[in-house]
């Protein structure tokens, strides 16, 4: 069974810092790592491949050094690993990334199954991953908290909701994303750390897959940041007590007054 | 300071560091509490390949030496030195099997213990054999193709939770030492049992028991080295195995001097944190003078060990002296920081204080250490 692992590498969360200007986050300086939602996806890739055996690959859309996530997820035992990077992709959006995922996704061949975190940490959409079965057709089930069974081209999640959990069953191939309640991510080994050092990474450039070049890049982000600021911090509420009639009355007068 | 590590020994260092903070340091307080044998650690450390750090690789170790040992050691001790001490501790078990085992018994031992699927022990204190460890009273007497153990060793750090032990009896007990041999046992061999577990002050985590042979056949081909040479095998893995002793006293001193130096900063009294004056400052300036003394001294033997020397008994001796010496003083020095928060359990300042005090016991008490420094300065000195 061959298992793809999609990962982002992000800035360390607690360091974020967005330049007014650019409305763009500041990378210079930022320490960099795996997508931490991403961690739960390569543990469970890792951990399905022991089970049942098969290969895992890790692919990340991103600079060249974003390499360096995909060394870690090596040493945390994923197999190959593929960096899809060039300056056409430069400015994508949700949208252009994931086409162009699926693209690379593609060039790989055959598999059973893709895994994602359930969303970035930085950009918190968690669109890219929906977003790659839906160019790929095929299904994709969200917010998985466990794999129950893969076999006989079937897979078994369970789904977290709000309230508790659905069963889903879904053909293979399929895309899952995970919740961090799947699985505890492991500590790399030194073997695993030695073999990522000097592990080969592919390195996929526009022109290597099969795609239509404007649909990368800025060019095929339709996404437009208008703006980028802090919200607010909210202001404490009001409290009117009495009479039901009397409270109502107030609250009835202060919605009007905000109205427009 | 910068001690020039290479890449393989920064990325032990790395990995020891992440497993000391992530896993370690969060149920450290819970362990030292319950006593109990920390084995879903010893799992982490045995997944990551620690238990191989200086193993050759031909046996599935990663190839290192006694520097390799001692900066994990480090690392992993800043956060519990009793949850560190099943991984140290099986190293003093192994390290006589690397040093005198012969190619059958590194192939038949050290891959397990290399994969941490197995821990192992070192046994030698008996009641009346401490310091003194020519006073051993456990026998092997040979009978046909085996030898056959009566008696008892106590305060044996990983008794009971090992598989593999190496044991030292009296073969002949007309010889004194000479007459002591090294036994490589096994946990499950007719006869071996396990006596009570120590309720100790510190390194609670760590389990202590008495071993007990009562007429224990052990095969003839399970002798280390040769019959007579136990008390050699034994002072030959002292010598290697104390650097990861004062290696462990380390990792508790710079782990108290971390907390105390962030604690100073946090703690606010006269209107200003407690780092600001200067009663604090000299000390922790000193906390810190005396860790990295300890450090340098303790790579600098390691070091010297793994080039190959053969007189390295005077440095093992004082790097242990040493660092443990260096543990007890900044260890308490951080509870005197922390004041009364030092004092009480929800802080670890006085565990850490309670670690620390074995570190001058063990593997040699401190005066024995100071006794092997001079004897071999006489020495020096008489050859001119």
């Amino acid at each position: 069974m061959n298992i793809i692992v999609c990962i982002k590498q992000v800035p360390d969360t607690a360091d974020v810092k967005i330049n007014p200007e650019t409305n763009t986050l500041v990378r210079e300086g930022v320490q960099s790592i795996i997508n931490p939602f991403d961690m739960y996806a390569i543990e469970e890739a890792v951990r399905l491949k022991e089970k049942w055996g098969g290969k895992t690959t890790a692919v990340t859309m991103g600079p060249p050094q974003a390499e360096n996530a995909l060394r870690e997820a090596i040493s945390m035992g994923i197999d190959e690993a593929v960096l899809v990077s060039d300056r056409a992709f430069a400015g994508s959006d949700t949208l252009a990334t994931s086409y162009t995922l699926a693209a690379a996704v593609k060039k790989l061949g055959e598999f059973s199954l893709i895994l994602c975190g359930k969303q970035a940490s930085d950009g918190d959409t968690a669109q890219v991953g929906p977003g790659i079965s839906t160019h790929l057709d095929i299904p994709q089930v969200t917010y998985v908290k466990k794999i129950e069974s893969l076999k006989d081209g079937v897979a078994v999640v369970e789904r977290m909701t709000e309230e508790g959990y659905d069963i889903v069953e879904t053909p293979l191939p399929c895309l899952l994303t995970v919740v961090k309640e799947i699985n505890e991510p492991r500590i790399p080994s030194l073997k695993g750390k030695m073999r990522a050092k000097s592990a080969k990474i592919q390195l996929f450039s526009a022109q290597m897959l099969d795609c239509e070049q404007e649909r990368l890049g800025l060019k095929g982000s339709p996404t437009q940041v208008v703006k980028i600021f802090s919200p607010e911090r909210r202001k404490g509420g009001a409290l009117y007590q009495g009479p039901a009639e009397e409270s109502v009355a107030k609250i009835v007068d202060v919605i009007k007054s905000l109205l427009p | 300071m910068d001690y020039l590590l290479n890449e393989q020994q920064i990325m032990i260092r790395d990995l020891c560091r992440q497993i000391a903070q992530e896993k370690i340091a969060p149920v450290a307080a819970e362990y030292d509490k319950s006593e109990e044998f920390p084995w879903p650690i010893v799992k982490i450390l045995a997944q990551a390949d620690l238990f191989g750090v200086s193993i050759p690789e031909a046996y599935g170790g990663l190839g290192g030496g006694v520097l390799e040992t001692c900066i994990a050691t480090e690392e992993l001790s800043k956060a519990c030195g009793g949850i560190t001490l099943c991984f140290a501790a099986s190293y003093l078990g192994l390290d006589p099997i690397l040093l005198f085992g012969s190619e059958e018994q590194k192939k038949k031992y050290l891959p397990d213990l290399a994969a941490g699927k197995k821990l192992a022990a070192f046994a030698v204190t008996e009641p009346a054999a401490g310091s003194d460890a020519s006073a051993i009273q456990t026998t092997a007497k040979k009978k046909g193709d085996h030898y056959v153990l009566n008696g008892m060793k106590h305060f044996i750090t990983n008794g009971g939770d090992a598989e593999t032990y190496v044991v030292i009896a009296m073969t002949d007990k007309t010889k004194g030492a000479r007459g002591a041999t090294a036994f490589i046992l096994e946990k499950g061999m007719k006869g071996f049992t396990f006596g009570k577990k120590e309720d100790k002050l510190g390194i609670r985590a760590s389990s202590t028991r008495e071993l007990i042979f009562t007429d224990c056949e052990v095969p003839k081909e399970n002798i280390l080295g040769r019959e007579g040479m136990g008390f050699i095998v034994t002072m030959k893995t002292f010598d290697v195995s104390r650097p990861g002793v004062a290696s462990q006293a380390l990792g508790i001193a710079a782990g108290a001097l971390e907390s105390a130096v962030k604690y100073s900063k946090e703690r606010v009294q006269f209107g200003k944190p407690i780092s600001s004056f200067q009663g604090i400052q000299w000390m922790l300036a000193d906390m810190a003078t005396q860790v990295e003394a300890a450090r340098a001294l303790i790579y600098a033997t390691a070091r010297m060990i793994d080039s190959g020397a053969k007189n390295v008994s005077k440095y093992s001796a004082m790097a242990k002296l040493f660092a443990s010496d260096v543990a007890m003083k900044v260890t308490t020095d951080a509870v005197q920081v922390f004041g009364g928060y030092g004092y009480i359990k929800e802080y670890p300042a006085e565990k850490r204080m309670r670690d620390a005090k074995i570190t001058q016991i063990y593997e040699g008490t401190n005066q024995i250490q100071r006794s092997i420094i001079a004897l071999q300065l006489i020495k020096e000195m008489a050859k001119g």
